[in-house]
């Protein structure tokens, strides 16, 4: 069949097609992709021109998104992931996680009982103009603890923390990519500065007044934290040692494999940054209570991801 | 071969072509993404400063979606497109040439940060240059592309010219000739008379004649393949 022949026979078909894209739902849409597929096939075979066969395959691509293209799955069964997903993706991913643990606990543990003893320890991690600050945040008799500058709103905090805080954990997780090596150093380092923040204020006396107001909303904090780097962590495993796969398709697996644990995070991070620029600052609430509930937000962050979705949806 | 095109086998068995775009066209994009946002968080801010410290807080979040939240929101809500690759005519999509997803655009978005260091996109860069199809290593991760947005089809044809004397062919061509002189005919409107010249003169022992005439003997021929009448 000659070019000029095979444009007119089918070229009302074609121009229906193109107006049948972007609609939904409109005549058989899979019936006719498949006829243009086989239109574009047969017009290479037969050498037809350069342009036929652009304006066929612009058919085919706009078909293939159409047809392949999954519709969004944001809001699709979210909250099957908060009751079951999430946690089990976090115990699939106990290597990292613990590594993760180990990771941000060590340094961090190390440091506050050390440096309770040895100030000099802390003023080898910390500038002292910081370690300053950090005993001005927690004195006694202000009206909230933890700010620099008093007449901080609450609102600037909640925009502060979320802005920080979250972009930590985000790049906790992209850093992963350079074998594991960017997650490594935001778990330690956060670790050994808040180990080093904890020892001096505890040195200090004002241990009650910083635990107080750590204790609210690290619950959701340093979880948060902990998730993001156990995801890049496993990231830079699967590039390190990708068993039988390729290293692209190993870190494509990885990446999402690990993603439910970052969007965890994120959602955790801005949790937490609510509790920690709304309450855990004021220094009105008895912190018998802050203790309390605090400990009480601890013990069920741990069961949630402990025991969450152990048996079997439905 | 040296060119860079992708193809991708859909399940219906016809190959799909890609051009991914190479870093200068996604330079540009990113520039102009960049002016845009920015422009945008410099006047919220200004605004929102009315507010004092309380608008500060407010700004902060702004930035932070801004950050993330931007090149997820335009590639999934606007066809892979943000405005900067709009206007660039890029495009980003699965690499089984699928639109982009939720999940995809936000690795991709994530893990900006890694190609960015150590500065101005090294590492993006360097990765973009080691593989065959222009990856950072957010494309790698996410499994995603930046591609050309094919130029839409115009049936050069229909604009046509008065219809030419027949020329009969001197000696068969194969099929792949007969599609060079057919392409040449169909872009003939989109080159300068000089350069048609210059192409119809390659053609001399086909057409057995140069200059203009060549040119019209040519296109007698093309239509002859073509089937027009």
């Amino acid at each position: 069949m000659k070019q000029e022949l095979f444009e007119r026979t089918h070229t009302a078909e074609w121009d229906a097609f193109a107006a049948m894209c972007g609609k939904t739902g409109q005549g058989d849409l899979p019936r006719a992709y498949r006829r243009i597929c086989h239109h574009l096939a047969l017009a290479r075979q037969r050498c037809y021109t350069a342009g036929l066969v652009r304006r066929l395959d612009n058919l085919v691509m706009r078909g293939h998104q159409e047809l392949y293209g999954n519709a969004s799955g944001l809001t699709r069964g979210w909250g099957d992931f908060v009751l079951r997903g999430l946690p089990r993706r976090v115990r699939a991913l106990r290597g990292p996680v613990l590594a993760a643990v180990l990771l941000f606990g060590l340094p961090f543990g190390a440091l506050t009982l050390a440096s309770r003893r040895n100030t000099e320890l802390a003023a080898m991690v910390e500038s002292p103009q910081e370690l300053a600050h950090m005993e001005s945040m927690y004195q006694s008799g202000k009206e909230k603890f933890g700010r620099k500058d008093a007449a901080d709103a609450d609102v600037q905090m909640f925009g502060f923390y979320i802005w920080n805080n979250v972009r930590i954990g985000f790049q906790a997780f992209a850093g992963g990519i350079v074998f594991g090596l960017g997650s490594i150093f935001f778990l330690f380092f956060n670790g050994l500065h808040g180990g080093a923040a904890a020892g001096w204020v505890t040195h200090a006396g004002l241990g009650r007044n910083f635990w107080s107001f750590v204790v609210t909303h690290s619950a959701l904090e340093i979880p948060s934290l902990i998730l993001s780097g156990a995801a890049g962590l496993h990231l830079g495993w699967a590039l390190l040692a990708p068993g039988r796969r390729r290293r692209g398709q190993a870190l494509r697996e990885a990446v999402k494999e690990a993603l439910p644990l970052v969007y965890g995070a994120a959602a955790m991070d801005v949790g937490a940054a609510c509790l920690e620029a709304f309450w855990s600052s004021s220094a009105l609430t008895p912190q018998a209570v802050k203790f309390g509930a605090g400990g009480a937000l601890w013990a069920a962050v741990l069961a949630y991801f402990l025991f969450a979705g152990r048996r079997h949806a439905r | 071969m040296i060119d860079t095109l992708t193809r991708v086998e859909t399940p219906e068995g016809v190959e799909l072509e890609f051009s991914p775009a190479g870093p200068v066209p996604r330079a540009l994009a990113w520039l102009l993404d960049a002016v845009i946002r920015y422009t945008a968080d410099g006047i919220l801010a200004s605004l929102l400063a009315q507010l004092g410290r309380t608008g500060v807080g407010i700004v902060l979040i702004i930035l932070f979606l801004m950050e993330w939240g931007y090149p997820v929101i335009f590639e999934v809500f606007n066809g892979g497109q943000t405005p900067g690759k709009m206007a660039l005519g890029l495009r980003v999509i699965r690499e089984d040439g699928a639109p982009v997803g939720w999940s995809r655009s936000v690795v991709r978005s994530l893990l900006t940060t890694a190609d960015f260091l150590p500065f101005a996109y090294g590492t993006g860069l360097t990765a973009m240059f080691l593989g065959r199809r222009f990856q950072r290593l957010g494309d790698l991760a996410a499994g995603t592309l930046v591609v050309h947005v094919p130029p839409r089809f115009q049936p050069l044809w229909a604009a046509g010219g008065p219809p030419e004397a027949p020329f009969p062919l001197p000696f068969p061509l194969t099929q792949l000739e007969q599609r060079a002189v057919m392409s040449f005919a169909e872009r003939v409107p989109l080159l300068t008379r000089e350069r048609v010249e210059e192409l119809g003169d390659l053609l001399e022992p086909l057409s057995g004649a140069r200059g203009p005439e060549g040119v019209r003997r040519l296109l007698a021929i093309a239509r002859d393949l073509r089937g027009q009448a």
